[in-house]
């Protein structure tokens, strides 16, 4: 893709110069150390719905982040403007900021020594996200749409098919030695068709493949008529009566309570005591055969990187693979280096980093150990309960552990899916919800970077009808 | 409604001719780049924005932070087609080559000439000094250390304290291929509290917040640091005491102002005119039909000044303007932009708007709100003989196509004979978009609307919005507890 590749004129040398260049200028404005970011990326993509294209999107970006520190003040600044004069605000504005900012004694850089970045190629970027000819990127998409479209009769409408790329590059340098840069990449292709049922009930699903490799994302056909076979089960949906039955999560809703349990165990939730976690390092917080690992590490079974691998995290310090659940037993909390401090612990090496703002905290590959049961074991096993497929709303209070969320999904009768289910609530307390998780699948994917396998909860309510 | 006596602003363009260099040239030579290949209408977006942000916790001014960022995004449409680019980079070479790329939606010979630029007079409803507001830091650090202060003398059990101070300068300038020209300075700040409650083994958090597009002297009365600081701590006392919600359907009263979230998620974004265009909203084919009790009237408002979610343009350089979307239960009206306005053949509403320069626009939602009715908020409640009384929300969530929507309920209390009672625990409410308003059977004289901390996010998109309503009962609605 010529567009996209003129945008990037810059190497990663150059743009790791430039980063150290701009940690020299704070230095040199009278900062004790500072740290600085440099965004580049990329993006393409395109959404053909019944069969004509919507949108096509197309361009590039590239930003600077800075955090200075005087002593233990500190202050950040962030620019998309990389002339002379934009970094001489960039600098100045950080150090008038610093000023007005306390001191907090946790504040500072990560230790000399603590600094690192994994020398293994971790395989996280790939050219062939734009090796297709422009009309060919249309054309996966429309294929993703067409297949979904001609799946069934009852799929009549479509809010499209797309196929979308981009590559991006982040470098990270500060005053006390490090410099590390890497390139990732990404495409996708998804598609989100409409059925009506024979009363006009309308239902919308969708599908996906994405990858950080071209050819490792699925066929146009399988994610077009995967998301129609998703659309489909949706119709006919009815409400059931509010009851405490055994809730099968699928592993695409399941995965957002594993990246519940990340916030509750996140330093920044521990040091606040604003974790229902919090203070419970050591003890059992879940069923024995809960194991969930945040690995930032980690390569997929295509070879490519995961979603959450890096060389090194936010601040500096080499990715690393952290137990945060061994056996239902809390053994970690996920720490950046200033949580580290507040708890008088190591930091996990989660920092992460946006161009603005201070380092927070993030998973790498986030997932629960499959279990050895099938899908339809668990499901088999249920006499009467509800198996979740998609999940609504913010309903999560990990500082109580208060969970209520809207919920999509199949009704199980006698150990078998039966017809369809809307505009309920799964209600319970993730302290208890974690106890009560009685079956783990044997179907741990990654589809991003938070993933879990199929998942039984019991002792959960479901609010309807 | 505000109206004030409209003049064109010319500031605000001299910005970016000044400090980007750009010219009434410029701006044709890209928008004819932009229709060489064939397309039939042509926008170009600017935008410049610095935001700045102070936070105390723990007693301590931790953090300060400042951003800045400048773009154009160019947009080109042909048919129902749109092509987009766009560049941080505003060198004539970077914008022409941006236009080159957004040309190639259309494909065939130019059809379509760049119309002379006409500046419409539009409404001022956030002034900004001239030479935008002076930074004036200690000012605002004093915000944040006064909420910090008013929190921790609230009650010996909060615990935890966290005040955070933002504010963004937002400047834009539309240049279309039809003429249009707009130019504005959208100021927007925001104040916010947050706090954690222990008392032996409970612990609970508490939330407030507030703001607006105006200056300081708006965090005053119930957006004082003070009263947002005692709000958020007297949420989290509240719920140390809490009882599991109920669970199932039941009678509930909303409370005024932030709970209009319901209007948001149950109708606002299903008469969003994009979704309706392709027949995807569950309200598509509904105008004129009833989806409300006849107590219901709804309408989205962008023209009040100095809200969140007000503007004197919006993100296609249209004016904003006030639009009915349901009068006494019956459908009105969708919320359009300039593309859905043309394919549907209506008016539009100056409904389009994008998250930056980086998106492409699309109809989104103002300031929404219900308007009052003649109810007492008092005889609503004793009107309940078992039910919800929800008087704070956090966020909540639509699936357009079917209706189904949530919105969690972060303050709510028990009714019980005619009485409010127990405060519940954290409880999701869900409901059908065409069908919840149907129940809606008394209507509080008693309209509020929020205090100016929405975000909306549609398609990865957020904008700040606001909503409104008086005190409403509904027959029936599902509260999703685990209790009784």
């Amino acid at each position: 893709m010529p567009d996209a590749a003129s945008q990037s004129e810059m190497t990663a040398l150059d743009l790791e110069s430039l980063a150290a260049d701009f940690v020299a200028l704070a230095m040199k404005a009278g900062a004790s150390d500072a740290e600085a970011v440099v965004r580049e990326g990329d993006e393409f993509s395109v959404n053909v719905r019944m069969g004509q294209v919507e949108t096509l999107k197309e361009s590039g970006s590239r930003g600077l982040g800075l955090r200075v520190f005087l002593g233990t003040r500190s202050s950040t600044t962030s620019t998309s403007d990389l002339t002379p004069e934009g970094i001489r605000q960039l600098v100045d504005g950080a150090m008038a900021l610093a000023k007005v900012t306390e001191e907090d004694p946790n504040s500072g850089l990560p230790e000399t020594g603590e600094f690192g970045s994994l020398a293994r190629d971790l395989h996280l970027y790939y050219d062939d996200v734009y090796s297709l000819e422009g009309a060919e990127r249309i054309e996966w998409a429309r294929r993703a749409e067409a297949a979904a479209l001609a799946a069934d009769p009852r799929i009549t409408n479509s809010d499209g098919g797309s196929f979308d790329a981009s590559t991006g590059r982040k470098v990270l340098a500060n005053s006390r030695g490090f410099v590390g840069s890497y390139r990732s990449s990404y495409a996708g292709v998804s598609a989100a068709p409409l059925a009506m049922d024979t009363n006009g009930t309308m239902q919308r699903d969708g599908w996906w493949s994405g990858a950080r490799c071209f050819a490792h994302l699925e066929s146009p056909e399988a994610v077009g008529a995967e998301a129609a076979r998703r659309t489909l089960r949706r119709l006919g949906a009815r409400r059931v009566t509010t009851q405490r039955v055994p809730i099968v999560f699928a592993p695409e809703v399941a995965r957002s309570l594993i990246g519940s349990v990340f916030e509750a165990a996140s330093g920044d939730s521990i040091w606040r005591s604003a974790s229902f976690l919090a203070g419970k390092l050591g003890e059992q917080i879940a069923a024995a055969s809960l194991t969930i690992v945040d690995d930032n590490t980690m390569l997929l079974p295509t070879g490519a990187g995961g979603f959450g691998t890096s060389p090194f995290d936010g601040e500096g310090l080499p990715s690393q693979r952290t137990v945060v659940v061994e056996n239902g037993v809390l053994r970690n909390y996920l720490l950046n280096t200033y949580t580290a401090r507040k708890l008088g612990m190591k930091s996990t090496h989660n920092a992460s980093r946006g161009l603005a703002g201070t380092p927070g905290i993030g998973c790498g590959n986030l997932y629960l150990e499959p279990g050895i049961l099938t899908p339809e074991q668990i499901i088999s096993d249920v006499q009467a309960g509800f198996y979740v497929t998609s999940l609504m709303g913010f309903g999560v209070n990990v500082v109580t552990g208060d969970y209520s969320r809207g919920a999509t999904g199949l009704w199980i009768e006698n150990g078998q899916l039966t017809y369809a289910v809307e505009e309920v609530t799964v209600a319970g307390n993730l302290a208890e919800m974690l106890k009560n998780m009685t079956a783990i699948g044997n179907d741990l994917v990654f589809r991003g970077s938070v993933a879990s396998p199929t998942l039984r909860i019991d002792g959960m309510t479901i609010a309807g009808a | 409604m505000n109206n004030p006596a409209a003049s064109p602003r010319p500031s605000h363009k001299r910005y970016f001719f000044e400090k980007f260099g750009i010219t009434d040239h410029m701006l044709e030579r890209c928008l004819g780049e932009a229709l060489a290949a064939g397309g039939d209408y042509a926008d170009l977006y600017f935008e410049s924005v610095t935001a700045t942000s102070l936070g105390v916790d723990e007693q301590i001014v931790k953090s300060a932070s400042q951003g800045t960022s400048a773009g154009c995004g160019i947009r080109v449409l042909s048919g129902e087609r749109t092509g987009y680019a766009y560049t941080d980079n505003l060198s004539p070479e970077r914008l022409l080559h941006a236009a080159r790329t957004a040309a190639l939606i259309a494909s065939g010979p130019a059809k379509q000439t760049v119309q002379g630029f006409v500046e419409a007079p539009v409404a001022d409803l956030y002034p900004v000094p001239l030479g935008g507001y002076d930074l004036d830091l200690a000012a605002r650090l004093e915000l944040i250390l006064r909420a910090d202060r008013a929190a921790r003398a609230f009650d010996a059990r909060i615990v935890q304290v966290r005040a955070n101070y933002s504010e963004e300068l937002k400047r834009i300038l539309i240049a279309a291929s039809d003429g249009a020209f707009a130019s504005d300075t959208q100021p927007l700040c925001r104040l916010n509290v947050f706090v954690i409650a222990k008392e032996d083994a409970n612990t609970t958090k508490g939330s407030a917040g507030g703001g607006g597009r105006a200056g300081l002297d708006q965090f005053s009365g119930s957006k004082s640091p003070e009263s947002l600081a005692r709000e958020a701590a007297r949420g989290a006392i509240l719920q140390l005491g809490a009882v599991p919600a109920p669970a199932g359907e039941m009678e509930v009263v909303l409370g005024p102002g932030w709970p209009g979230v319901l209007l948001h998620e149950a109708v606002g974004h299903g008469l969003e005119a994009d979704f309706n265009r392709k027949k995807t909203s569950a309200f598509a084919g509904l105008i004129g039909q009833p989806v409300a009790s006849s107590k219901v009237t709804v309408v989205d408002n962008g023209t009040i000044a100095g809200r969140r979610g007000s503007l004197n343009v919006d993100d296609e350089g249209s004016a904003t303007q006030e639009t009915v979307l349901i009068e006494g239960g019956v459908l009105r009206g969708y919320l359009t932009d300039k593309l859905s306005a043309r394919l549907m053949g209506s008016a539009n509403t100056g409904s389009g708007r994008r998250e930056s320069y980086q998106c492409i626009p699309m109809p989104r939602m103002t300031n929404t709100y219900m308007l009052a009715g003649d109810d007492a908020p008092e005889d609503i409640i004793r009107s309940v003989q078992r039910g919800l009384y929800a008087v704070n929300f956090g966020g909540g969530q639509v699936d357009i196509t079917n209706g189904k929507f949530v919105f969690s309920a972060s303050e709510a209390y028990l009714i019980e004979d005619g009485k409010i009672t127990a405060p519940v625990r954290d409880a999701t409410l869900i409901g059908n978009g065409p069908e919840a308003l149907k129940y809606v059977s008394m209507v509080g004289h008693d309209l509020k609307l929020d205090e100016g901390i929405g975000t909306c996010g549609k398609d990865g998109q957020s904008v700040p919005v606001g909503v409104g309503m008086p005190t409403i009962k509904l027959d029936k609605m599902t509260v999703g507890g685990t209790g009784r």
